[in-house]
């Protein structure tokens, strides 16, 4: 392994301080910072946990960067040897708004279309850790790893903001 | 035509039938080239959404509803019996006036997790909607959204007719001024801007890649070829109908989850285009030759009649 645990987490928390819509007080070692903000809270992430039950297994969910090869058609058909990259992190690759102008002309001039095709980062999350929670039989509802804030609430019409009863749409 | 609605346009009767046509013969170029072989415009956006990846969370329902300002719903966003809702026949949720975009969920045998299937309006290169709406209401963004203007509506509803998948929606509880509604792909607050619609900036799981059109379709048939095994070989919207905006992927065949491949790929105005095209013809041209062999054929008698 090329990398530390504690940089990990450092690095998480770096990234989570680059994000321009979280309140840097809530930010702590091991957290993962709501990306959109404010509908839910940080995941506590025990990342001492995964890498036990994982059995120190990085690759499971740092796919190709950590010196283990990709079986991922799309980039096994180059990249045929075990890479091991600087910065291991999910941020490194995967784009906070993967579809802002600025990013998307940045993408639009990789002449390789499957360096194109990648999800943004809170796409790679939860591709990442649901894909394996359905499979491990980890915990797969929302609020399983992240509470629900007051805003999240108001968004979603829920909890306190949810509508009264016995109201029904007869136009469906 | 900018300042008319319902009641105008009613007490204006027949005036606003000779606007209304005059407004059809003088379509703005971008509705012009509809006619021809318009293919939609080169740099227009859209979205890819590869339901494999849809987890059923109706977060972009939750999204759609606060950036369109839309009616409190009926029940929660986070409240999942909505999936067990039917409709007449069966049938599963539609968009409605208060909600623009819904996702449905299929149970397909075979498959570990049931397939859930976000609908909204799929912007149409050549739309059918925009075609047979006769005060013009319509229009295709060079972005690729197909948007309206409710202040020239009249509620006639012939677009929720001509839609070949049923996405406009009609106010039905406003008695003074109802008005058909949809999904404009945020146009007004956010593609304009260059950014994606809130659906596709809220979803948690990827399901939804905006970009432009065409590299779009690359990357769909790149996701298809990288996983044969998985996808069915169709990329659905890149020709039905002329092409649509929104794109979709799926591992399951598309007729089993709701979608209608029967529709063709002609555009639906091509089937009108050229009823359509003899219309200012006729409404033009034709008044005028025939008052002309009129007065022709009585100048005669009207000679006559003033040497008498």
């Amino acid at each position: 392994m090329g990398f530390k645990k504690g940089k990990i987490l450092g690095l998480a928390t770096l990234m989570a301080l680059a994000l321009p819509l979280s309140p840097p007080q809530a930010l702590a070692e091991g957290q993962l910072n709501d990306i959109h903000g404010n509908l839910y809270e940080a995941v506590e992430f025990d990342h001492d946990m995964h890498i036990e039950l994982l059995q120190e297994d990085c690759s499971k969910c740092h796919h190709h960067v950590a010196g283990v090869a990709t079986s991922q058609r799309g980039c096994a058909s180059c990249h045929r040897q075990a890479v091991e990259v600087p910065d291991p992190s999910c941020k490194s690759c995967h784009s906070l708004e993967p579809f802002s102008a600025a990013e998307l002309g940045r993408t639009e001039g990789i002449p390789f279309i499957n360096h194109r095709v990648k999800p943004g980062l809170k796409a790679a999350y939860h591709q990442g850790c649901l894909g394996c929670h359905q499979e491990m039989g980890g915990p797969v509802g929302c609020q399983d790893c992240h509470a629900m804030t007051e805003n999240g609430e108001k968004f979603y019409h829920t909890g306190a903001h949810a509508p009264a009863p016995g109201k029904t749409d007869k136009h469906h | 035509m900018k300042n008319m609605n319902r009641r105008k346009f009613i007490t204006n009767g027949v005036a606003a039938g000779g606007l209304a046509v005059a407004a059809a013969t003088s379509r703005p170029t971008e509705a012009k080239a509809a006619a021809g072989t318009f293919g939609g415009y080169p740099d227009s956006m859209g979205v890819l959404v590869d339901m494999t990846k849809c987890i059923g969370c109706r977060t972009c329902e939750a999204a759609c509803n606060e950036e369109q300002g839309l009616p409190a719903p009926d029940k929660p966003f986070d409240d999942m019996s909505v999936y067990d809702e039917e409709r007449h026949g069966g049938l599963p949720r539609r968009t409605t006036a208060k909600a623009y975009t819904v996702v449905n969920k299929y149970e397909v045998a075979g498959r570990d997790h049931p397939l859930f299937r976000k609908f909204q309006c799929n912007h149409c290169q050549e739309p059918a909607c925009l075609t047979s709406c006769f005060v013009n209401a319509y229009s295709k963004t060079p972005e690729g959204a197909v948007v309206y203007d409710p202040t020239v509506c009249v509620g006639c509803r012939t677009c929720m007719v001509a839609c070949p998948f049923y996405v406009p929606a009609y106010s039905y509880e406003s008695a003074i001024n109802p008005v058909v509604k949809k999904c404009i792909m945020c146009y007004d607050t956010r593609l304009k801007f260059g950014r994606p619609p809130a659906c596709v900036e809220a979803c948690p799981n990827g399901v939804m890649t905006f970009g432009k059109r065409k590299d779009l379709l690359a990357q769909a048939h790149k996701t298809i070829e990288n996983n044969p095994e998985k996808y069915v070989k169709h990329v659905y919207g890149e020709h039905e109908v002329g092409g649509t905006s929104w794109l979709y992927l799926s591992d399951v065949p598309f007729e089993e989850v709701g979608f209608d491949t029967h529709l063709g790929n002609a555009p639906i105005i091509s089937y009108v285009k050229d009823f359509l095209a003899m219309v200012p013809m006729v409404l033009t041209i034709w008044p005028a030759l025939f008052a002309g062999f009129h007065l022709l054929s009585t100048r005669k008698a009207a000679a006559d009649n003033d040497k008498s």
